[in-house]
């Protein structure tokens, strides 16, 4: 039936669309001329029809779904012919079908806000269900987490420790390795060179997480727990150190190409002023350049601990689930969006203080996110300005 | 004066010289260890998915039983019985009950399915002799690969003494161990725990007791006491008897591309995922490309500096880096829990990943939309042109490559998404090839995360195939994507 109710709607617009441009073509002469090409007598048409049609099939659609795609074909044909009686020379086609074209525009736009308001609003609409089980003082202070367990337990203090401390590791990897790669391109690098290293940096960023995250758990955390075994440490075999290395290699590309941006944003009267005064290069990276850039960098490190925070799918393979509360890199830790997957992959019913936690940690998550976002890029615009 | 310059220095510049060479290197050491990273990454994964593209198989001649088979209904024939019979008529010695279904699970479960497709494709078959490749287990094809237990077969030296005094079978050579297996005249032992002075333990019974010469016969040694293992001694013998016979041949595992999900490993193929994510994507591209195009287009050409514009352009690119999971949640209120849409399905995917990909394909679309010369915008409004045509005639057009080539590059990394499809129910088990867009479906990424969680050895081999795949996939997209950049890009 919806098959059949598009394309016959297709097939409404289309003879619409050339009834109407007919009828305006048929009006031009050697002595009328049209304020609007036969075109748009057509263009406005067809759009009308499809727009009224679809309209009227979505409000009757679930009300009264048998005679919901009738009436939407008819209220169509109507708005068609409604326009095709209006068709003469004087009138003005184009202009109303640019004002719906605007209209249309504009509504585009606008489901970049309506993303971020059904985030916001569904996040905070199951997170606010969940606080009136469980209190709000008791969810961010309580240092134990066990959904599962009778009765459940949601302290949120150690998927805050584990989620920090995959991150400081990750940034413990990513920012040194991306900071000196990104100065060295930016600064030292030959043609060649850069022709070498920036397809491997854009393939790493190109690298979906879910392959990360088999890389992680098959072979970095096998590989982490034998060293640690040959140091004599007890390593376990889903150590968050595992989980963070690969983090942070996913990250060197992200710190690597905004730092290198910003590098290269600083003036070259900067440097020249500096090896005039007889400085070498890196003392005129160190010197000059770095503290010239730092914001930008700072915000670039910034992005990446957002991005760190909010990694899926490496921490779900190759993380733990049990929460601990500890600060050692060799142990199992989870972090929120462990916990949101598992807690919503399975069953779902909306009312358990279980999947309602779930969106509480979204919640979290996505206000911590979008705070640092909204400073990196604050910090990019200051910078920006500062120079242009 | 040189000298003067020299004494006060006291070796300053060489210092400075030094860190300066230091810090380069530091920077090369950086990239190097990047570089690094991603080719070990990248071999890691090539090296443990080589087996999955291979697969053994034991090609024998079948009898096809027309008491099993009917010619007017082929489909329904027990086709699995007729190759079972084959495959334990290669050891007629097997009587047991417990070692003959030992040894029929050394055949996949679907051994049969190439013997039905060929009969039903031509009926005349039935009642004749026909050479098949039949599936083997997965354990099976680990074994003849090499890849589970580690086997050592080597020849044995000097004659061997095999006796028999009616009942037991007593073996005599050098070099005899308890635990391992002698494969001499067409029969197996293995030598008893108390060495070869008790009777061996006889697996398959030998042509005939007699001295086998030096070079004849063959020993085979296992890394690990049998209980452990997952193919046993027996098994071991069967497989190696057939593969000294000719029969196990290795081939090109094209189920790996022609199934969906299986429980069993040696059946599960990507084919069912690929499509789910060809929907999925479809969808993405469907949605988000239109309504991003007009965004851009709107935000770039149209919209008035005004307070709202501004929230919208914050808004965009605050929600380029919203994490993904995050999205998954409102897929999962919203698509799911408000509007009621069935979970699972490539529909519900493909607009959870557009809302993702919408802030990518407008910022590189509006990029684009900047990049045509405003000279354009003139001519076209200096000849009567209205903003409109001017924008949709001529602007779009040309920013057309430059809005093609991020939308592919959105893409390519939406292919690879995976978390937020776990929340809207895309990780169920699904054997079935979906046929529609509101079908249950796996997409290819959870299709990996699903396989790597499972225990058996072969399915991990499978898993890092499954990646090679979607690799090359994204990688041709990429390909495409700088070709086209190449291809249309302009210098004004």
């Amino acid at each position: 039936m919806n098959m059949i109710f598009f394309l016959l709607l297709c097939l409404l617009v289309l003879g619409t669309y050339y009834a109407g441009r007919q009828r305006a073509a048929g009006m031009r002469n050697g002595t009328t001329l049209l304020h609007s090409l036969p075109n748009y007598h057509g263009l406005l048409l067809g759009t009308a029809a499809l727009l009224v049609g679809l309209f009227v099939y979505a409000a009757l659609a679930s009300a009264m779904p048998a005679i919901a795609p009738w009436a939407a074909l008819a209220a169509a044909a109507a708005s068609a012919y409604a326009f095709f009686t209006k068709i003469s020379p004087d009138f003005r086609a184009r202009n109303l079908f640019e004002r719906i074209t605007l209209g249309l525009l504009v509504a585009c736009s606008a489901v970049a806000i309506l993303t971020t308001l059904g985030i916001v609003l569904s996040v905070l609409f199951e997170t606010g269900r969940f606080f009136k089980e469980v209190s709000v003082f008791e969810f961010f202070t309580g240092l134990r987490w066990a959904p599962t367990g009778t009765p459940p337990v949601f302290g949120f203090i150690p998927l805050l420790a584990g989620t920090l401390l995959i991150t400081l590791i990750a940034i413990c990897v990513a920012g040194p390795l991306g900071l000196l790669s990104a100065i060295y391109m930016a600064e030292y690098a030959t043609p060649t060179t850069r022709s070498i290293f920036k397809p491997v940096l854009e393939m790493l960023t190109g690298i979906p997480t879910v392959v990360l995250g088999f890389f992680a758990a098959l072979s970095v955390a096998p590989f982490v727990r034998n060293s640690g075994e040959f140091m004599g440490l007890a390593v376990s075999s889903e150590s968050a150190l595992a989980a963070g290395l690969v983090i942070g290699m996913m990250l060197i590309p992200v710190i690597s190409s905004l730092s290198d941006d910003v590098i290269n944003a600083v003036p070259q009267s900067m440097r020249d002023g500096s090896y005039a005064m007889g400085a070498t290069k890196s003392e005129t990276i160190k010197r000059v350049i770095l503290p010239a850039a730092l914001p930008g960098i700072v915000s670039a490190f910034i992005l990446a601990v957002s991005r760190a925070l909010g990694e899926t799918m490496i921490v779900v393979m190759a993380a733990g689930l049990a929460a601990n509360l500890t600060a050692n890199p060799l142990s199992s830790v989870t972090t929120m969006t462990v916990q949101i997957a598992m807690l919503l992959v399975g069953d779902h019913e909306f009312d358990s203080a279980k999947t309602l936690a779930a969106f509480a940690l979204g919640f979290v998550l996505f206000i911590f996110t979008l705070i640092l976002n909204f400073i990196a890029l604050r910090l990019v615009q200051k910078y920006k300005e500062q120079y242009d | 004066m040189t000298e003067l310059s020299k004494k006060s220095d006291g070796g300053l510049i060489a210092r400075r010289y030094a860190s300066e060479k230091r810090f380069r290197m530091y920077g090369v050491f950086a990239l190097s260890l990047t570089t690094v990273f991603l080719a070990v990454l990248l071999a890691d994964i090539v090296w443990r998915s080589l087996p999955a593209f291979t697969q053994y198989h034991a090609v024998l001649n079948v009898m096809v039983d027309p008491s099993k088979v009917e010619a007017s209904n082929p489909a329904a024939g027990d086709f699995e019985g007729i190759v079972k019979d084959a495959w334990r008529g290669q050891f007629p010695s097997v009587q047991s009950r417990a070692d003959r279904r030992l040894l029929t699970s050394l055949l996949s479960n679907a051994a049969g399915g190439e013997l039905r497709r060929r009969v039903i494709a031509d009926p005349s078959l039935i009642g004749k002799d026909v050479t098949v490749p039949l599936l083997l287990s997965d354990d099976a094809d680990l074994f003849l690969k090499g890849l589970s237990t580690g086997v050592e077969r080597s020849d044995g030296k000097g004659p061997l003494q095999i006796r028999s005094d009616g009942e037991n079978f007593f073996l005599s050579g050098q070099g005899l161990n308890p635990g391992q297996i002698v494969l001499a005249d067409g029969g197996a032992f293995k030598i008893a725990p108390e060495g070869d002075a008790s009777p061996a333990e006889v697996i398959v019974a030998p042509g005939s007791t007699a001295e086998v010469g030096e070079g004849k016969w063959q020993l085979l040694t296992f890394d690990a006491a049998q209980d452990t293992r997952k193919i046993g001694d027996r098994e071991a013998v069967w497989l190696e008897m057939l593969r000294e016979k000719g029969i196990m041949k290795r081939e090109i595992a094209w189920n790996f591309f022609l199934n969906g999900d299986s429980r069993e490993a040696e059946q599960a193929g990507i084919l069912g995922s690929i499509l789910g994510s060809l929907m999925v994507v479809f969808v993405t591209v469907a949605v988000s490309l239109p309504i991003g195009v007009a965004a851009a287009i709107y935000l770039e050409e149209f919209a008035p500096k005004n307070r709202l514009t501004e929230i919208i352009e914050v808004n965009i690119n605050n929600l380029a880096a919203v994490p993904s999971i995050i999205f998954g949640l409102l897929g999962l209120a919203v698509f799911l829990g408000f509007f009621g849409m069935p979970r699972s399905v490539p529909l519900v995917g493909g607009l959870v990943i557009a809302l993702m990909s919408l802030p990518t394909i407008i910022i590189a679309s509006r990029a684009a939309v900047r990049a045509v010369p405003p000279s354009i915008r003139e001519a076209a409004l200096g000849v009567g042109a209205s903003k409109q045509q001017a924008v949709f005639h001529h602007v779009l057009p040309l920013a057309m490559p430059g809005i093609m080539t991020g939308t592919i590059l959105a893409v390519a990394s939406a292919i690879g998404e995976t978390a937020p499809l776990l929340l809207i129910g895309m990780v169920a088990f699904i054997v079935d090839i979906p046929t529609g867009f509101l079908d249950t479906a796996t997409v290819l990424p959870v299709q990996i995360y699903l396989w790597s969680d499972l225990p058996e050895k072969a399915f991990e081999a499978r898993t890092a195939a499954a990646i090679v795949v979607l690799l090359l996939i994204m990688l041709i997209l990429n390909a495409f994507a700088i070709y086209l950049r190449k291809k249309f890009e302009r210098r004004w």
